[in-house]
């Protein structure tokens, strides 16, 4: 089909200014191009010396190889068990590549000869071993690298297919090993390279298992049942709720190009990945050659990896979350990445207003609207007007200066026995209608905040609020009538935007 | 029953297939008492050969502990050739014993934990002298599935989980000392939660590196791992011990690993604990 397409085009074109022979054929490579995979994956012996990997704890990756031949890559990783905690006063034994949940990060390019050490600390009460999924070789490295406490395992693979690949350790019980967090990244950069970006970071979900209940205090030890089960206690990025929050949260600024390198390492659930209020400019999912684009949630298998990219414009934190969205504010699957930098309103404005929306208005409204007919009537009593206002009052001004007008201390100035408001009501109109900001001072109390334009109410609803509001708690004041609100209203210029 | 020679006898391992006795070897006197354990049948996870469903353990005697650092060094004072600074590295890796004081001493608090850093080689040694052997596999997994009022407690989901609780556990803390954990049914301690054991036929746990392979089990290693019943989950904490033991070679040696020896049954005085009901 292709094929077709382009030589109907190179036809087209012989007429203009001819199609030379060559064109044709790279075209259509282009168009069929695969990478080869492990056929294509062997680029010959190792040239030069050894080079030792450079491996990074999580959420680190390492530099790019910057390399454009094959290598003897060495790399050396340690088992470790060590008590570390899951979540605050929560500590649990993990089982660990280089001491960290995931694993550290392992970056080779395509055809390079890795050769593997796995060591285990004399303190590991386990053997562990390592399955990496980049290896072509059965058992991907497991029985080579099976190793007692106080031994080291050598082995070596060449990196045949590039790509993001997790390992794991694959010794039984499989299951146990991985829930106790054995699992990390190998990435297989393509001969070219990956394109520069300005961040890389690693980040690896994986679920946890734990006798007591999400977030009990103490040492809690793995429950094999609720594995089998797969409920499990919790479910976080790089093996603890806290890992990449707060003061650990991950960094960035606007206008940067941001790669995140994501595991998955189960061992039970996948993951539907999500950056809240960010979209994915690229995915490779499962850490494969191709990408799609402009994607909002990509989904990461248990044991597989994707490569996302995205832009940074607008600064803010961004929660990276599981968006099986239980997990995020349940179960710990909960991420932040701060972006610094200037506003960019244009883009994203921020929060313009925020009103109080109340869906059965109609229903508590009754006084409203009789007192909107006996106005027009010209029968309004001050008493209607005070139920009106009552009912005005509770939903738009009591959200703030609450039910008893009390206000809250040094937030939200009172109006009950208020005398910035008893002692000037036109000015009360005017604050109403056209909001205040800036410092205050009531009863004593200085209170410096906002208060938006209230342009969603008429006069009629401004007149009555404000007389049951002069007329309530022990006040007593005059009646404020709609002509007063009109007149005030039409003299006051105010600020654009604040109108609709 | 396999003995070995010793390394100041011969610096190969040979199979003298002799009595302990014979070689002339002294027997420990403060060994750790001895439980007979009666003859019975029961599945085991690593069953004898394919198709079939449950063992046979003929009645022997297992120590109602592990051995300690105490006992073990008196051995190791009347066999000086198992000292760590004088046995040959192909029959305890660099690390054996490390954790004492010296070659010869132990630190006082050592005193009563059971003993660590040995190799299969120099527990095996350590049973012969005392006239014992290792358990076998299939012995000590037997007693080993015992709960403490159940001769099998597999299917108990609480005795599972108290395993696996050790397992979770860092190998960072201090051993405890033997003798602290209730006695199970055969009215023997320590046999989880304690220290990883060597068993006899050590080779005979050389299953699969990768366990996952159960379709493929080398059969010229092992007949039966094919049969591993990795899914059923009570085999789980079962299962921690063969994976253990089958990444250990018989001069390796581990902060977890000690042991206990067994004897066949003879007309030697006997300690014959009355099970629980």
């Amino acid at each position: 089909m292709k094929r077709s397409l382009v030589l109907l085009a190179c036809a087209a074109a012989l007429g203009v200014s001819g199609c030379t022979k060559d064109v044709t054929p790279q075209i259509v490579q282009v168009a069929e191009a695969d990478t080869g995979g492990s056929r294509r994956g062997d680029f010959g012996p190792p040239v030069g010396e050894p080079i030792r990997a450079v491996l990074t704890s999580p959420p680190h990756v390492p530099p790019p190889t910057n390399r454009n031949y094959p290598a003897r890559v060495i790399v050396e990783l340690e088992v470790t068990e060590v008590d570390m905690e899951i979540s605050e006063g929560v500590t649990y034994t993990f089982w660990t590549f280089g001491g960290t949940v995931p694993g550290s990060f392992i970056r080779v390019r395509q055809g390079d000869t890795v050769e593997f050490h796995l060591k285990n600390h004399p303190d590991s009460k386990m053997p562990h071993n390592i399955d990496l999924h980049g290896v072509t070789g059965p058992g991907g490295g497991a029985a080579s690298s099976f190793t007692a406490p106080g031994h080291k395992s050598t082995f070596t693979f060449k990196a045949l297919n590039q790509g993001l690949y997790v390992y794991h350790c694959a010794t039984a019980p499989v299951g146990m090993h991985v829930a106790n967090g054995m699992y990390g990244l190998i990435l297989v950069e393509p001969p070219e390279g990956l394109r520069p970006v300005d961040r890389e970071f690693y980040v690896m979900q994986g679920d946890f298992y734990t006798v007591g209940k999400y977030r009990e205090k103490g040492h809690q030890p793995f429950d094999m049942q609720k594995a089998i089960d797969e409920h499990p206690t919790y479910v976080v990025f790089n093996g603890a709720e806290t890992a990449l929050t707060g003061p650990k949260a991950l960094k960035a600024k606007t206008n940067e190009t941001i790669r995140m390198y994501v595991g998955n390492g189960g061992p039970n659930l996948v993951s539907s990945f999500h950056v809240i209020g960010e979209i994915f400019d690229k995915v490779q999912y499962e850490g494969g050659t191709r990408y799609q684009e402009n994607v909002q949630t990509t989904l990461i298998p248990a044991g597989g990896a994707a490569i996302v990219e995205f832009h940074t414009e607008v600064p803010g934190t961004y929660v990276l979350v599981d968006h099986s969205i239980f997990r995020a504010f349940n179960k710990g699957a909960l991420a932040m990445l701060e972006v610094e930098g200037t506003q960019v309103p244009e883009i994203f404005s921020g929060k313009l207003q925020d009103e109080v929306y109340i869906g059965d208005k109609v229903a508590n409204l009754a006084p409203v609207s009789a007192a909107v007919q006996a106005s027009a009537q010209g029968k309004l009593t001050v008493a209607q007007q005070i139920e009106a206002g009552s009912a005005l009052y509770k939903g738009t001004c009591s959200v703030c200066h609450q039910d008893d007008g009390a206000g809250l201390q040094n937030v939200f100035p009172p109006l009950a026995k208020s005398d910035y408001l008893m002692s000037d009501p036109q000015r009360a109109i005017e604050v109403v209608l056209n909001g205040l900001s800036g410092p205050v001072t009531v009863n004593g109390s200085t209170y410096n905040s906002v208060m938006p334009p209230m342009s969603q109410l008429n006069d009629d609803e401004v007149a009555n609020i404000l007389t049951y509001a002069l007329n309530s708690w022990g006040n007593k004041g005059p009646a404020i009538t709609a002509e007063q609100v009109a007149k005030v209203r039409a003299t006051t210029k105010r600020s654009v935007g604040a109108a609709h | 029953m396999r003995s070995i020679a010793l390394p100041s006898i011969a610096a190969s391992l040979l199979l003298l297939g002799s009595p302990a006795e014979a070689a002339g070897t002294h027997v420990v006197s403060d060994a750790p008492l001895q439980i007979t354990i009666p003859a019975g049948e029961f599945a085991s996870v690593l069953p004898p050969a394919p198709g079939v469903k449950t063992v046979r353990v003929a009645a022997f005697r297992l120590d109602h502990t592990p051995v300690t650092n105490e006992q073990f060094a008196r051995f190791v004072a009347r066999h000086p050739e198992w000292r760590r600074d004088r046995v040959p590295r192909v029959f305890a890796d660099d690390g054996y014993l490390s954790h004492w004081k010296s070659a010869t001493e132990i630190e006082p608090g050592q005193r009563n934990q059971p003993v660590v850093h040995v190799s299969w080689f120099a527990a095996s040694a350590y049973c012969e002298a005392r006239g014992a052997r290792l358990p076998t596999w299939h012995e000590w997994e037997y007693v080993a599935a015992a709960s403490a009022t159940e001769p099998d407690g597999r299917k108990d989901e609480q005795w599972r989980q108290n395993i696996l609780a050790w397992y979770s556990k860092s190998a960072r803390q201090p051993l405890p000392v033997v003798g602290k954990t209730p006695v199970n049914y055969y009215g023997v301690h320590d046999l989880h939660g304690v220290v990883w054991e060597w068993v006899d036929d050590l080779s005979a746990m050389l299953v699969s590196n990768d366990n996952r392979q159960q379709s493929e089990p080398d059969t010229l290693r092992y007949c039966g791992p094919g049969a591993l019943s990795m899914e059923e989950k009570e085999n789980y904490a079962t299962l921690m011990r063969i994976a253990m033991l089958s990444s250990m070679q018989a001069n390796y040696t581990s902060k977890t690993m000690g042991f206990r020896c067994a004897s066949d049954l003879g007309p030697k005085q006997e300690r014959i604990h009355e099970p629980l009901r």
